[in-house]
């Protein structure tokens, strides 16, 4: 089982360093829309909450994640949606009617 | 075959203490083949998941690229969510559909109605939702799987730093929200001794988890450890005053990416333990700028109590400020040349950035070169001023950062400064009694003549007299930052 802990964190640190490199180049001016597509990608553990929601054999855990998925969904929804309506304001020159 | 392949994707630490108590394989229970196939699939998807989140936060550097994006990180999220709904773990839907429905019901409007204005306490919120799924998802495994004899330590004490994480993001954001929406008062609230009673909760909640570890099948002790960060997450936030913000909320979503990612130690998915990781280090890299832009470290922001040390500065001599019209700044900014615009979170609670954008198209059209200058932690949150401004359909290549504008205020005929406060107070440079001493400030006091426009002498968020509104060169504009800049253009436009 170490050895599970231990291809875990090899697997965490690469994301980390990654996921640090490819950051700091994002540019500062969308660092709001970085904030909430990021918000949207945490969301991620609705993939565990869906697998908890279900399962057949434990009422705690279809309770639990019933709420689970809906949190997470509502970040999901709204963060790819609230990011995709800041990113269409971005523009470099105005279009003139 | 199948078995392994079960345990890599879900069942984890869980299945095989399942397997090793009950002697049998749990997912034979539900089929051998098919499983295996299912679960190659759910692999699959998770995969590509990966991929597309790693390549979405590449595409987000620049606004060229920025919609792509955010496109394939949906597309992400789309695969993970199948891969999860086909998994062999999940053999009925009645309850998934409704939460996903309540989701999505709850998602849409928030994010379609919610002014631009408003994307801070959005963003609090939405940390609030994730932080509290990642608790839930952890304290129902706790139940289900964890919480018995022969739990390893170290999973334990992953498991519990997980939900400590979750729940202290979950009501810390909650009351950044409140700070954000001004349900709460959002000046520090501070006591004596308070930071040693936010470390005594916070050693109490990593104590009954320490505990845990040890004696995993004392089940008891999880709903102290859930009070105990619950409470902390709320006093963690107390001392927080709103122009520390943006800091705070880039810590919390940098949290709410760490607590997802210890999930997916103790249940064995890398999906989560990527995309948690990528999250935070981008809550982590946000932090890191935000603080830099003050010229404050962590500890700082987090136990410093931002306001208080101010009482006995407003005492000092005041000095006469000179005010002005609308009229005259219509007339000077009128034949400037070059105007640079300092824009702070006045502008935003003023909602006056669609009358700036009127004000810069009447300046453009008569020739004036109008450029804006962003501080870092203008607003209250990161990029909060990029973001209204491009709303105003102002041109992002208008919009300077700091580094890139500061040199250019000398050259400057207006510098016009906008509900800004503190990023402009020339005291961070030279007096050390200041308690923004050191904090990198938009050089708007070397312009020809400075322009400020604000409600009233009242100082700013951070309660602390700013020096820029007595020189010599400065006017101000008192009033509503929409109503002032409003009947600027109305006279430029007046005068054409």
């Amino acid at each position: 089982m170490t050895s599970d802990l231990f291809s875990h964190l090899f697997v965490f640190l690469l994301a980390a360093f990654l996921g640090l490199e490819v950051i700091k180049r994002v540019s500062h001016m969308l660092h709001t829309p970085l904030m909430s597509l990021t918000n949207a990608i945490s969301a991620i553990s609705v993939v565990v909450a869906i697998q908890l929601a279900g399962q057949g054999h434990s009422r705690l855990g279809m309770v639990l994640g019933t709420i689970a998925v809906a949190c997470a969904m509502t970040n999901i929804v709204g963060g790819f949606l609230i990011t995709e309506r800041m990113l269409r304001m971005f523009k470099k020159r105005e279009v003139k009617p | 075959m199948s078995t392994l392949l079960h345990d890599i994707l879900t069942g984890g630490y869980g299945a095989m203490l399942a397997r090793a108590e009950a002697g049998v394989i749990r997912s034979a229970t539900h089929g051998g083949h098919g499983d295996a196939v299912q679960n190659a699939f759910t692999l699959c998807c998770f995969l590509f998941a990966c991929a597309c989140f790693v390549l979405s936060l590449k595409w987000l550097s620049a606004p060229t690229t920025a919609r792509k994006g955010n496109h394939i990180g949906a597309l992400g999220m789309l695969a993970a969510i199948v891969g999860a709904l086909v998994s062999s773990e999940v053999v009925h839907y009645d309850w998934i559909i409704v939460g996903m429905v309540i989701g999505a019901a709850a998602g849409i409007p928030m994010a379609l109605l919610m002014p631009m204005t408003h994307v801070p306490q959005r963003t609090a919120l939405s940390h609030a939702f994730g932080a509290l799924a990642a608790a839930l998802v952890g304290v129902a495994h706790f139940y289900m799987d964890f919480g018995k004899e022969g739990t390893p330590p170290y999973v334990m004490a992953i498991l519990c730093a997980e939900i400590l994480l979750g729940a202290l993001t979950f009501t810390g954001s909650l009351m950044a929200f409140g700070k954000l929406q001004e349900i709460l008062p959002t000046r520090p609230m501070t006591y004596r001794g308070q930071n040693l009673v936010n470390i005594g909760v916070l050693s109490g909640a990593v104590l009954c988890g320490v505990a845990l570890a040890i004696w995993p099948d004392q089940t008891w002790i999880l709903p102290i450890l859930i009070v105990l960060s619950l409470g902390f997450g709320v006093m963690l936030i107390l001392p927080i005053g709103g122009g520390d913000m943006p800091t705070v909320i880039a810590l919390l979503n940098s949290y709410a990416g760490l607590s997802a990612s210890l999930m997916g130690f103790v249940l064995d998915n890398k999906l989560l333990i990527v995309a948690g990781a990528l999250d935070g280090a981008s809550g982590l890299i946000l932090s890191i700028i935000m603080c830099k832009s003050m010229n404050r470290s962590f500890t700082n922001v987090l136990f410093g109590a931002f306001g208080q040390v101010q009482a006995s500065q407003q005492q000092g001599d005041k000095k006469p400020v000179k005010s002005t019209t609308a009229e005259e700044a219509a007339q000077i900014l009128g034949i400037a040349s070059r105007v640079i615009i300092v824009p702070g979170y006045g502008m935003a609670v003023a909602q006056a950035q669609h009358k700036v954008r009127e004000l810069y198209d009447h300046l453009t059209k008569r020739g004036v070169d109008v450029r804006f200058a962003i501080h870092p932690v203008a607003g209250r949150m990161p990029g909060h001023m990029n973001v209204l401004l491009a709303e105003a359909e102002i041109p992002y290549d208008k919009l300077a950062e700091m580094d890139e504008i500061n040199g250019d205020f000398a050259q400057a005929d207006v510098a016009l400064v906008i509900g800004a406060n503190d990023v402009v107070n020339p005291a961070a440079r030279h007096d050390p009694s200041s308690p923004i001493h050191g904090m990198p400030i938009l050089n708007a006091d070397q312009a020809r003549a400075v322009f400020a426009i604000k409600r009233s002498m009242n100082p700013g968020f951070a309660g602390i007299d700013n020096e820029l509104y007595t020189l010599d060169q400065t006017l101000m504009l008192f009033g509503d930052a929409k109503a002032v800049v409003g009947s600027i253009a109305k006279e430029l436009s007046d005068m054409e």
